[in-house]
């Protein structure tokens, strides 16, 4: 892709929340049609595109996931024209007080998120005190028989912020958590035209990460991979979380996630290839859940030997999530790097050793 | 259909003991259906219909088992202490009266507390069934109880202990009556275990493998005093989930509902529930994934004793699943 | 009582060996090694458990699945400091008061270290009224400690098992007992039932291995073995003890209901005649939370019929557990005559 940052900004620009990921399911077909042999869509929404191996048949399969769906709010009640809301995806409410959005209603609303003056407030929410999600309210600045024309109880809220460049070729935006990685692997696909591989990839932007995982467990349930590898965004060190052990250096590389979610032998490839090849990264130890879509594709059917790759994000699950643009070319090489080094038998290396 | 409404509602079926409604339920089916069966999880599944041009494999699920009490120890002077089965409550436990599924009945007292003010623990609470030591109590650790209390018909409104969710077996029963002809394979799933996490629903979706799933159960309502901040109330149709706190319907299934629902004149609202979920959860995730929704009738005081539906509701569920059922799905 | 053919040896090198949810490898060995000449299959799966399958004589056959889960519970390093001190996270459900002033393996290697704590001289009393936030512990591998072990490295309790009178302590009987148990029933299958032992990992954070290994298996029927906790002891005002979960010495748990699983009525009821008929002790493990590798099992596919009976243990999740012998002795003699008494009629009955 001649430039990533223009397609990534494409991609955060349109609605896409849990459940609801049609419109940046059809920019994510439309940019990937040319590369891949098929493209379907699953019954929960998920996109799958096969690019076919030139090895002999059958092929083995390797799964690549990329969640594409996004947080963001849904219209749970309207008071005289006021809006209220629930999430979608983990958000935390002291982050709304101010912030615009966009009521995906009969037509798309633009809003913005009011706090009530304290004296709207029950009385135990002090000036220090968050303001729970359930007292905050969406102004659409509309009559209240205007909202009620255009606006039903279940419709979305998402955030309105545009993409903003920073410095140091970073782009800072909503819905980079995992937009981001969808553009890695687009990256991965581009460079996979002029390489050969012996394995099907399956490149799939899977659906409902943020609520219930629901791609992971599903769709690598029809496709049947041998392998499946997850790409999310983890933390990326900045204010807040500097000395955290979880978060890692913004432009620094891709991480490659250790831990019982991730097959040891699968890791050591990655980390083996990443060392070969020069490309620096870091390692996350995740002791339990890795918090992605691997957590479900490790335990589909059978069990598929699973990996985690992760791209560092500052300020995760806000309007203003930054992303390092190199960051994203490295991981999608570093996926074209391990596709084209699988060989037909690499399954048997994929080995626990005892 | 208050009839019906009774008989299920007073059964006893907590949770994995399911037996007993099952039998009840499989008799009032029995007339209507193309297949009957029982799967290993105890699943009351029943056929209607063949697969026909336009038509598809659809799974609806009302769950057969309600919340209850199981017993932990017996003490030596006869008392049973439990713990619960499923989503149940100690401030609407004491004074209670429960039934055990071999038969003995028993109700709930509790510990002399330090203040009124306070509610007890379960640990705090006992069932006493008239045993006056250990060697008399009819009860073993492990035996099973469901609450027990009369069928309350108020004319517009009825109360049960077990509206969650025999009220959506009723309904089920009903339509499946009235089901005169169907393009689809429709299997009405009476399913077990949803209190303690949708387990029954799971295994039968697996085994039906639908292409459209449902659910039908009860949801909260937002219209009693002081009461939680949500848009469904009593009396104004059934609902039509667009989410709950387990799972978000498929949009293309909620389009459907809503546009069936309008072209019948079956008043509905729609429902964003921040708290429970349903079958249709593990219905959506089962093997490739499942294209589901929920159909929700309104109801006060879940997981009470008292639990209240709206009579027209109910209807207003019957006519929209029929509708829903009768016709080719349009999914666009 | 017959306690003399209990694989004591066997269980001693299972408990001592480590094997932290995710990193079975150690006890998967040991595993390995003791099947391969009991099975007519033996396989690892994409998640490391092991299954190992012994055919029927017979048809028609009923296809068993018998869990039993290798991983315990323990910490895995996350970031080294300078001077070897390594800061670390708990891997399943051990309670951080658990943690201060116990020594540990650590690695494959089981290099010694130690958690320590603060000097009582220079705490406040205020301050020892709060439990020592994990946050705060370090895993010490003295000062020339540093690089011996690296983030991603898991480390257990160092406590060398025994056996002590009529008692086995040792650290990870949860669940050795279990994966020592099924080698023995494996050894002595029945030649009537298609016998699908399954040795499960990631029992600890989540019932992962089991769910996996239940759907490729594809039983008729399974049994879980386990260990649980007996809370046995005193209460603090003297009253009676009415939540003691199970009871040291009352013979083999056999589970109703716990946080994750209805049993299967006919499995129960199955293992209570087996169990009268051949008067051996048994008791119900009180109905209540917790969950065993049932609670995935009995959810794969169309459903699959479950029981789990368990050695009652002390002091399960912590450095040293408590079993009696005779529990263990019993619990293997029940489940080898219920294997021996088990026909398919069972799924035919009523649930």
């Amino acid at each position: 892709m001649d430039n990533i940052k223009d397609f990534l900004k494409q991609l955060i620009s349109l609605p896409g929340l849990s459940g609801y990921e049609a419109p940046v399911r059809e920019a994510i077909a439309e940019a990937w049609r040319p590369w891949v042999d098929e493209i379907t869509v699953s019954p929960l929404g998920s996109l799958h595109a096969l690019r076919r191996g030139q090895g002999p048949e059958p092929r083995p399969r390797l799964l690549i996931a990329t969640h594409m769906d996004a947080i963001g709010m849904m219209v749970s009640q309207i008071v005289d024209g006021f809006i209220r809301i629930t999430e979608v995806g983990g958000v935390d409410a002291r982050i709304l007080p101010g912030q615009p959005v966009i009521v995906h209603g009969r037509r798309d609303l633009p809003g913005v998120i009011l706090q009530p003056a304290p004296r709207l407030l029950p009385p135990h929410l002090g000036e220090k005190s968050a303001i729970d999600m359930e007292y905050l309210f969406v102004d659409t600045g509309l009559p209240a028989e205007e909202v009620n024309a255009l606006v039903r109880v279940g419709d979305l809220v998402s955030f309105a912020q545009p993409p903003l460049e920073l410095t140091g070729e970073t782009l800072a935006g909503h819905s980079l958590d995992n937009r981001a990685s969808v553009a890695a692997l687009t990256v991965c696909l581009e460079e996979l035209q002029r390489r050969q591989h012996v394995w099907d990839v399956w490149a799939v932007a899977t659906a409902q990460e943020e609520e219930t995982l629901g791609g992971g467990f599903t769709s690598p349930f029809s496709v049947r991979p041998d392998l499946a590898i997850a790409v999310d965004v983890t933390f990326a060190r900045g204010p807040g979380v500097n000395s955290d052990y979880r978060a890692f250096g913004l432009g620094k590389g891709p991480v490659l996630g250790w831990g019982p979610n991730i097959h040891p032998a699968l890791f050591k490839v990655f980390k083996n290839l990443a060392e070969r090849l020069d490309i620096p990264h870091a390692v996350e130890v995740m002791p339990r859940h890795s918090g992605t879509d691997a957590f479900a594709m490790q335990v589909v059917a059978e069990g598929i030997p699973t990996m985690v790759v992760s791209l560092p994000l500052r300020y995760m699950h806000t309007p203003v999530e930054v992303i390092s643009l190199k960051d994203i070319q490295r991981a999608g090489h570093l996926l074209a790097e391990f596709i084209t080094s699988l060989e037909a038998d690499f399954l048997e290396k994929i080995r626990w050793e005892d | 259909m208050k009839d019906l409404i009774r008989k299920l509602v007073e059964a006893i079926g907590p949770s994995g003991y399911e037996q007993a409604i099952r039998e009840l339920i499989k008799e009032e089916v029995a007339p209507y259906a193309d297949e009957i069966r029982v799967d290993a999880m105890g699943n009351l599944i029943v056929r209607k219909g063949q697969k026909r041009e336009g038509g598809l494999r659809i799974m609806t699920a009302a769950h057969m088992d309600e919340i209850g009490v199981i017993a932990t120890h017996i003490e030596e002077d006869g008392f049973v202490r439990f713990t619960t089965i499923g989503g149940v409550r100690p401030h609407t436990c004491l004074g209670g009266r429960v039934q055990f599924v071999n038969g003995v009945r028993g109700v709930i007292g509790g510990e002399k507390l330090d203040s009124m003010e306070r509610v007890h623990s379960f640990d705090r609470l006992f069932i006493d069934v008239g045993a006056t030591s250990k060697e008399d109590c009819p009860v073993k650790v492990g035996d099973v109880a469901a609450f027990e209390r009369p069928f309350l018909d108020l004319g517009k409104r009825l109360v049960a202990k077990s509206m969650d969710d025999r009220i959506a077996c009723a309904v089920q029963i009903e339509a499946l009556r009235r089901l005169q002809t169907t393009p689809h394979e429709v299997y009405f799933v009476f399913s077990t275990q949803e209190e303690v996490g949708t387990r029954g629903a799971a295994t039968a979706a697996f085994g039906i493998d639908p292409e459209l799933g449902l659910s039908v159960d009860v949801t909260l309502t937002g219209d009693t005093p002081k009461g939680m901040k949500m848009a469904v109330a009593l009396g104004k149709g059934p609902a039509i989930k667009v989410r709950d706190s387990g799972m978000l319907a498929d949009p293309r299934v909620v389009r459907w509902m809503v546009e069936m629902a309008e072209k019948a004149h079956i008043p509905y609202q729609l429902e964003v529930l921040e708290a429970g979920s349903t079958d249709a959860r593990a219905i959506q995730l089962t093997r490739a994934g499942v294209i589901s929704g929920c159909l929700s009738i309104p109801c006060r005081y879940i997981h009470s004793p008292s639990e209240m539906v709206d009579y027209d509701d109910v209807q207003n569920a019957v006519s929209l699943l029929v509708a829903l059922l009768s016709q080719p799905v349009n999914l666009a | 009582m017959e306690t003399q053919n209990l694989p004591l040896d066997l269980l001693e090198r299972l408990s001592n060996a480590c094997a932290v949810s995710g990193d079975e490898s150690e006890v998967r060995k040991i595993v390995l090694e003791a099947v391969q000449p009991l099975a007519d299959e033996v396989r690892v799966d994409a998640l490391g458990n092991v299954l190992a399958i012994k055919h029927a004589q017979s048809q028609p056959s009923l296809r068993v699945m018998l869990a039993a889960h290798m991983d315990e519970v323990g910490l895995m390093i996350v970031d080294e400091e300078e001077g070897g001190l390594y800061k670390f996270e708990i891997v399943g459900g051990i309670d951080p008061r658990q943690l201060p002033g116990k020594p540990v393996w650590v690695g494959k290697d089981h290099l010694p270290g130690v958690i320590g704590a603060r000097p009582i001289h220079l705490t406040t009393p205020d301050e020892r009224k709060s439990a020592i936030a994990t946050e705060s512990l370090r895993i010490d591998l003295g000062p020339e400690g540093s690089k011996k072990a690296k983030p991603g490295d898991r480390a257990v309790f160092a406590t060398p098992f025994k056996s002590v009178g009529p008692s086995l302590m040792g650290k990870a009987l949860d669940d050795r007992l279990g994966v020592a148990t099924l080698i023995e029933l494996l050894r002595q299958a029945p030649p009537h039932l298609e016998f699908q032992a399954a040795f499960t990992v990631q029992e600890e954070i989540g019932l992962r291995g089991a769910r996996v290994a239940a759907y490729a298996l594809n039983p008729d029927l399974a049994f879980v073995l386990d260990a649980t906790p007996a809370h046995d002891l005193p209460t603090w005002d003297g009253s009676e003890n009415t939540a003691y979960n199970t009871r040291l010495g009352r013979g083999p748990a056999i589970y109703v209901a716990d946080g994750t699983t209805l049993s299967d009525p006919r499995l129960v009821r199955f293992l209570l005649r087996v169990a009268d008929e051949h008067h051996l002790p048994y008791q119900i493990r009180q109905p209540g939370g917790g969950g065993t590798d049932a609670g995935a099992i009995h959810r794969q596919r169309t459903g699959i019929p479950s029981v789990s009976v368990s050695v009652p243990i002390r002091h399960a999740h912590s450095a040293v557990s408590i079993a009696r012998i005779e529990d263990w002795a019993n619990t293997l003699h029940l489940m080898t005559q219920a294997l021996h008494a088990l026909t398919p009629e069972i799924l035919n009955m009523e649930r």
